[in-house]
């Protein structure tokens, strides 16, 4: 198991130069300047803007600038943004938590929901629910973030008032936030109703960010259900008379896990791509809203040390997913 | 600064029995030091709630009112503003400040000298980069300013300047308070000076939360007296649907930008009440004059000729605009309502294409890739241009690029024509009619690179005058010079919608699009 993780581990490091140039040069290669965009219509002098450019560090040669970016990572320092002149890994930690908690609620939903009815649609191939299941899931799997979102609040808050339409919490609620996790801090706060209404805002964006994943997770594990159950060690369990339960839980499930696993561990990547969406319509202060908007503005160092942040983030998930195949699947390791 | 609680002790008021109003405002702010910033929401959030500069516009208007200053005397060269100072105004107290002294000569010194010099102590913190301020020639029009007693300070300029006052009057010339700046100098924080913002206006910063909420609650000592509300929350809410939604829902009182395709909705809802009032901006086609055959006013003038605008207005603007014939908007003093603009006659568009010789015209339209209020869809605005002019014989190609690049590129001159617009920042004329078109601007800011001297001589000389009525006579001639030499095709000034809940009593909108609470009530 050690020299699994080694060997694991040993691939990090490329990868993460590799990351650096790419978050670096990913900006650099839309055009656009960003000081051009800071002062709009209005315009400035030839000279204005090249002291502009001087004091961002711009105007120097594209490898001294990658260089004293990768010195500034090592150091743990990112830069400050160009637009609201503050530390780049203040304002990504100050608004990850957001996105961290959603993300969790959304991933836990669908996994919970997923993960079942991709077992029963597997075993009961062929039925109404097997159907049905397929059906909402590609329906899910298709379904346009941005206007699905509208639509439940147009629907639930709108209509029916049974959610709030967007924020975190109440506005009413006022606290000091001690983790940045809603949920956790307006249990500590001890104001009365802070954690319901912390959860009753987190309803409709779980629902919306969890929509894909769930439906990528039921396909995924009715696929690899399927599978497995054709397999002769499922039919030679069945035959010595197992109970139906210990069949599927035990046996097949184990097995039909590792694909299963690998799609939950690149639902990460797509939770993040969705953050960003769902974050728009829920008003939801998260890294997804905070990269765009960057993006648009020109912000290279938010931008890079925003890509640079996420991309090593999905690369230890990934990391821990491999380990789980290791723990899951005995075979992984040893050939490893 | 992303998650600051300025007084933690200060105890949130927001009972039943305290009226708080809630503002869905559509973004973060870059910060809350209007200097250092350029955008409207940064104002909205900064300048306009904690702030005061030494004159201010009149709440809903571009009148300049005193403010921070009684009174002001011009000296009759227009070199020297002497303001006198209001006595008795505090500065907020927060958790970490208490301000031992009231306003006075020094916060105004140190408000302009930190922009002004580069030595200042402050000069350079958190990044100081003043681009309102520079953008504004205050570099060069400031010489010096003297701190004659405790209230009075005068301002030399290099040179008369009519609209210097109205500039007085911009979020950049908020006054800070140079006792706190000292205070954070001192306990090695300078930067807080802008994080924790310290001001004199009607509201006070309690805690923000980035891309999610800001907290203030009203000034208690406010030199003109408590804001009706007690607490006013912004809620970042960055999507116009759920904006509206939440509006609906009471949620907020207040929210900007509407989507034009809800206006219908909202104007019939019992509940809102949906505010309108023309915007004071211009949007305008411009022919780069530098160009063949854009050099030949004939050329131009046919092609104002050939554009259906109201069909513009009607499509584009979804009737939330009004056609422009003037540069500048008819909310601006000296608008000249004697203009005659080109009608759509594209027959007469023809006959004068041809008698200037222009035959198989091939040109380009600029179209911007972003909306904007005085150009929601540049694209569609570009492509009914395109069928316009394609009737009188002229084949114009569609170009856009990214935003930056096309305003570096405009710049540059590299367009025939291009869509583009202007939002006033202080409601004088000069800043529209200078800013776009004069012979100083016609490398940058004037995109038809357009120098007509009996024009620039007209707002040359309206610049060392002080007196309105002078200076109106020269700037409605001066638009009607413009009128006939047509370096743009002036197309239209936009609508701005606001809808507010029932319960909102005594909201303005703000000519410059901004949103000011004080003296806003909730029933």
């Amino acid at each position: 198991m050690l020299r699994f993780l080694i060997a694991r581990l040993s691939l990090l490091v490329p990868t993460f130069i590799g990351v650096t140039v790419i978050a670096f040069a990913f900006i650099r290669l839309i055009p656009g300047d960003p000081i051009e965009i800071l002062v709009g219509e209005r315009g400035i002098s030839p000279e204005r803007h090249a002291q502009f450019l001087q004091q961002l560090g711009l105007d120097r040669p594209l490898w001294e600038q990658y260089l004293n970016f990768l010195g500034g990572v090592l150091q743990g320092d990112l830069g400050k943004s160009v637009v609201t002149k503050q530390p780049v890994l203040s304002e990504f930690f100050t608004l990850f938590p957001a996105t961290v908690e959603l993300s969790l609620c959304a991933i836990i939903l669908a996994v919970a929901l997923g993960l079942p009815a991709g077992i029963v649609a597997g075993v009961k191939r062929g039925s109404i629910f097997d159907h049905g299941v397929m059906t909402v899931s590609l329906t899910g799997y298709s379904m346009p973030i941005f206007w699905w979102g509208l639509l439940l609040i147009i629907f639930f808050s709108g209509i029916l008032g049974w959610t709030p339409v967007s924020g975190r919490i109440n506005l009413l609620y006022f606290f000091e936030a001690t983790t940045g996790f809603m949920l956790i801090d307006s249990l500590l706060s001890g104001q009365e109703g802070a954690f319901l209404s912390a959860l009753h805002h987190l309803v409709l964006p779980t629902i919306v960010l969890a929509t894909i994943p769930m439906a990528v997770i039921a396909r995924q594990t009715r696929s690899a259900m399927l599978e497995v159950l054709s397999e002769d060690y499922v039919r030679t369990a069945r035959a010595k008379g197992l109970p139906p339960w210990r069949v599927v839980g035990l046996h097949a499930l184990r097995n039909a896990l590792i694909p299963v696993v690998t799609v939950i561990g690149l639902q990460v990547g797509v939770l993040l791509a969705g953050a960003i969406l769902t974050e728009t319509i829920f008003s939801w202060p998260g890294i997804g809203k905070w990269m765009v908007d960057s993006i648009f503005r020109r912000d290279y160092p938010s931008v890079q040390g925003g890509l640079l942040l996420i991309a090593a983030i999905i690369m230890i998930v990934n990391l821990l997913v491999d380990l789980l195949y290791g723990l899951i699947n005995p075979r992984i390791r040893h050939t490893s | 600064m992303a998650s600051i609680a300025v007084a933690a002790a200060c105890v949130w008021t927001a009972t039943a029995e305290a009226k708080t109003l809630v503002y869905c405002s559509e973004g973060s702010p870059e910060g809350f030091n209007p200097a250092l910033y350029t955008a409207g929401t940064t104002f909205d959030a900064g300048s306009r709630q904690i702030f005061n500069r030494l004159v201010e516009f009149e709440r809903g208007t571009t009148n300049i009112v005193a403010a921070l200053a009684e009174s002001w005397d011009v000296s009759n060269d227009g070199l020297a503003y002497t303001f006198k100072l209001r006595k008795g105004v505090k500065f907020h107290s927060t958790d970490g400040f208490t301000p031992s002294r009231d306003f006075n000569a020094d916060d105004v010194i140190f408000s302009f000298n930190r922009q002004l010099k580069a030595d200042h102590p402050f000069h350079t913190t958190s990044g100081g980069t003043y681009e309102y301020f520079t953008g504004m020639g205050m570099p060069d029009l400031l010489e010096s300013i003297e701190k004659l007693d405790d209230h009075t300070v005068r301002f030399n300029l290099a040179k008369p300047e009519a609209p210097f006052i109205a500039n007085m009057g911009m979020d950049f010339a908020s006054i800070h308070s140079a006792e706190y700046a000292q205070a954070m100098q001192d306990a090695g924080t300078p930067e807080k000076l802008d994080l924790n913002p310290v001001g004199t206006g009607p509201f006070q910063l309690v805690a923000y939360q980035k891309d999610a909420v800001i907290r203030y609650k009203a000034h208690p000592d406010y030199w003109a007296g408590k804001a009706k509300i007690e607490n006013l929350i912004f809620a970042i809410t960055p999507d116009p649907s759920v904006r509206y939604q939440k509006l609906r829902a009471g949620e907020c009182h207040v929210m900007p930008y509407p989507n034009p395709a809800d206006l219908e909705a909202m104007s019939k809802d019992p509940e809102i009440n949906l505010l309108e009032q023309e915007g004071l901006n211009v949007g305008y086609l411009a022919f780069n004059t530098n160009k063949e055959p854009f050099t030949d006013k004939k050329v131009r003038q046919a092609l104002n000729y050939a554009i259906n605008k109201q069909a513009i207005i009607d499509v584009v603007f979804q009737g939330a605009g009004k056609v422009a014939k003037n540069p500048i908007p008819p909310t601006i003093w000296s608008y000249n309502e004697a203009t005659q603009d080109y009608p759509y006659d594209p027959e007469k568009a023809k006959a004068m294409l041809a008698e200037a010789g222009v035959t198989n015209l091939k040109t380009d339209i600029w179209a911007m890739p972003v909306q904007r209020p005085y150009n929601p869809n540049a694209r569609r605005m570009a492509e009914l241009i395109q069928a316009d002019w394609a009737k009188v014989g002229v084949d114009a190609e569609i170009v856009t690029f990214e935003w930056g690049e096309y305003l570096k590129r405009s710049k540059e001159g590299e367009h025939q024509t291009l869509l583009l617009g202007w939002t006033g920042d202080n409601g004088d004329p000069d800043n529209f009619l200078y800013v776009l078109l004069s012979c100083d601007a016609a490398d940058g800011s004037n995109r038809a690179r357009w120098c007509y001297k009996p024009f620039d001589d007209l707002l040359r000389e309206a610049k060392q005058i002080s007196d309105p009525a002078e200076r109106t006579k020269l700037y409605q001639q001066a638009q009607l010079i413009f009128k006939e030499e047509a370096p743009w095709v002036t197309i239209a000034h936009s609508v701005v919608f606001k809808p507010v809940r029932k319960e909102v009593v005594d909201f303005k909108i703000d000519p410059f699009g901004g949103h000011v609470f004080y003296g806003v009530d909730l029933q």
